[in-house]
């Protein structure tokens, strides 16, 4: 029985990606940059690693589950625009990515401050 | 007072690096700010400067921590994704005791730090009196504290002593 | 040259970044969790960073890139740790095939 889900999931994970990689997708950028090609069809494989982390935070049994998850999809957030800065060409994209990760860490500290029960004055 | 000269020159190289390449107008604002960042918050970071002196600390920082340190982060993901990706998920967990004779919190800091990129292991959390560290490890090998000791904490003890005490 | 060895680091960090998140949906407790994603997802997005160093080049936006590793690797284990500690003392509880929770032991001495 667990076999056989691990099965199915492994099938449809695996027919998601090649239907990305080899499909091809309507980009966001412009098509006469380097590396577009394989670059704007992986973003879409980041957007799938964020999903399944949404899933985590929709369905989590605990609130410490949905802090992990909301951790974790900053930190992927930041890999997001490293990628948009080749694929775009702006270099502003990684300022974003710079100040995600300082917000998205400090947040995460406040969370589980919050989750601990205590006042934040320690 | 020595502390905040080593912050002031930390910020100032943070600031130059962050607004490459440099021109004489950034780095004329840089030095304000971060005299200021050095002036508000100088003794909360660095409480012990005179050990940023000795030139050995580093070259044993650079040479022998980092690549070792490297090298168990990578054994760590090929394991994960290994357990991760195993059907019948071979996980074991719980958490241990381990015992550490280290006392500077620096050292304490990446230790722990670590001790988390390593293979299976996370610091839940620290009891600094009695130097006693509680590690959540994926896959129990030993129970005893000082078994556990010695597979987990004895590959950085020794160098982390070297470069911070 | 350095842009293929830069797209082979993209790719091996796109791969552990799905690792990791599949960690997150599969493993049974939270503690499991946070070892698998935090592991998994900071190296993956470190090496997309390291990645997209090599292909833009000691520009402005690659040296911005080589200080978010620096300061993710330093930043992502303190919070892993912070919400371990924060789990376990809102009574979160381990998994039931765990075999050993000193901390629990040790917590229930003192009080």
């Amino acid at each position: 029985m667990k076999r056989a889900t691990w099965l199915i999931g492994a099938v449809i994970l695996v027919s998601i990606i090649t239907l990305i990689l080899l499909r091809p997708f309507p980009f966001l950028f412009y098509p006469d940059l380097p590396y577009i090609g394989f670059l704007g069809r992986a973003l879409y494989i980041v957007i799938l690693a964020c999903i399944l982390c949404l899933y985590r935070i929709w369905r989590g049994p605990t609130g410490a589950d949905r802090i992990v998850a909301i951790d974790i999809l900053g930190i992927m957030i930041v890999g997001l625009c490293a990628i948009l800065t080749v694929s775009t060409g702006r270099s502003w994209y990684i300022d974003i990515g710079i100040a995600w990760a300082l917000q998205s860490f400090i947040s995460t500290l406040a969370l589980s401050k919050y989750l601990e029960g205590r006042g934040f004055d320690e | 007072m020595k502390s905040k000269i080593v912050l002031f020159l930390v910020a100032y190289l943070v600031w130059a690096l962050l607004n490459w390449a440099p021109d004489w107008q950034h780095l004329l604002v840089g030095i304000f700010i971060a005299w200021f960042v050095a002036f508000m918050t100088g003794d909360l970071f660095i409480t012990r400067p005179h050990i940023l002196k000795h030139p050995q600390r580093y070259w044993y920082f650079l040479v022998e921590y980092l690549p070792k340190f490297l090298w168990e982060c990578l054994k760590a993901n090929v394991d994960v994704a290994y357990r991760v990706l195993h059907p019948d998920l071979p996980i074991n967990p719980g958490i241990v005791k381990v015992k550490t004779t280290l006392k500077a919190d620096t050292a304490l800091t990446f230790l722990a730090n670590s001790i988390t990129l390593t293979p299976g292991t996370l610091s839940v959390d620290i009891d600094r009196d009695n130097g006693v560290l509680y590690v959540h490890w994926i896959d129990v090998k030993e129970k005893d504290v000082e078994a556990a000791t010695k597979i987990i904490v004895e590959r950085f003890e020794k160098m982390l002593r070297k470069v911070f005490e | 040259m350095s842009n293929i060895i830069g797209l082979i680091f993209i790719s091996i960090g796109f791969a552990f970044d799905v690792f990791g998140c599949l960690g997150l949906v599969r493993l049974p407790d939270v503690y499991n969790r946070l070892q698998a994603a935090t592991k998994c997802v900071t190296l993956g997005t470190c090496s997309i960073l390291f990645g997209t160093f090599l292909i833009v080049g000691l520009t402005s936006a690659g040296i911005k890139a080589l200080l978010c590793i620096i300061f993710l690797i330093l930043t992502s284990p303190v919070a892993a740790h912070a919400i371990a500690r924060g789990a376990h003392r809102a009574g979160v509880k381990l998994w039931e095939g765990s075999v050993i929770d000193r901390y629990a032991e040790d917590k229930e001495g003192e009080a």
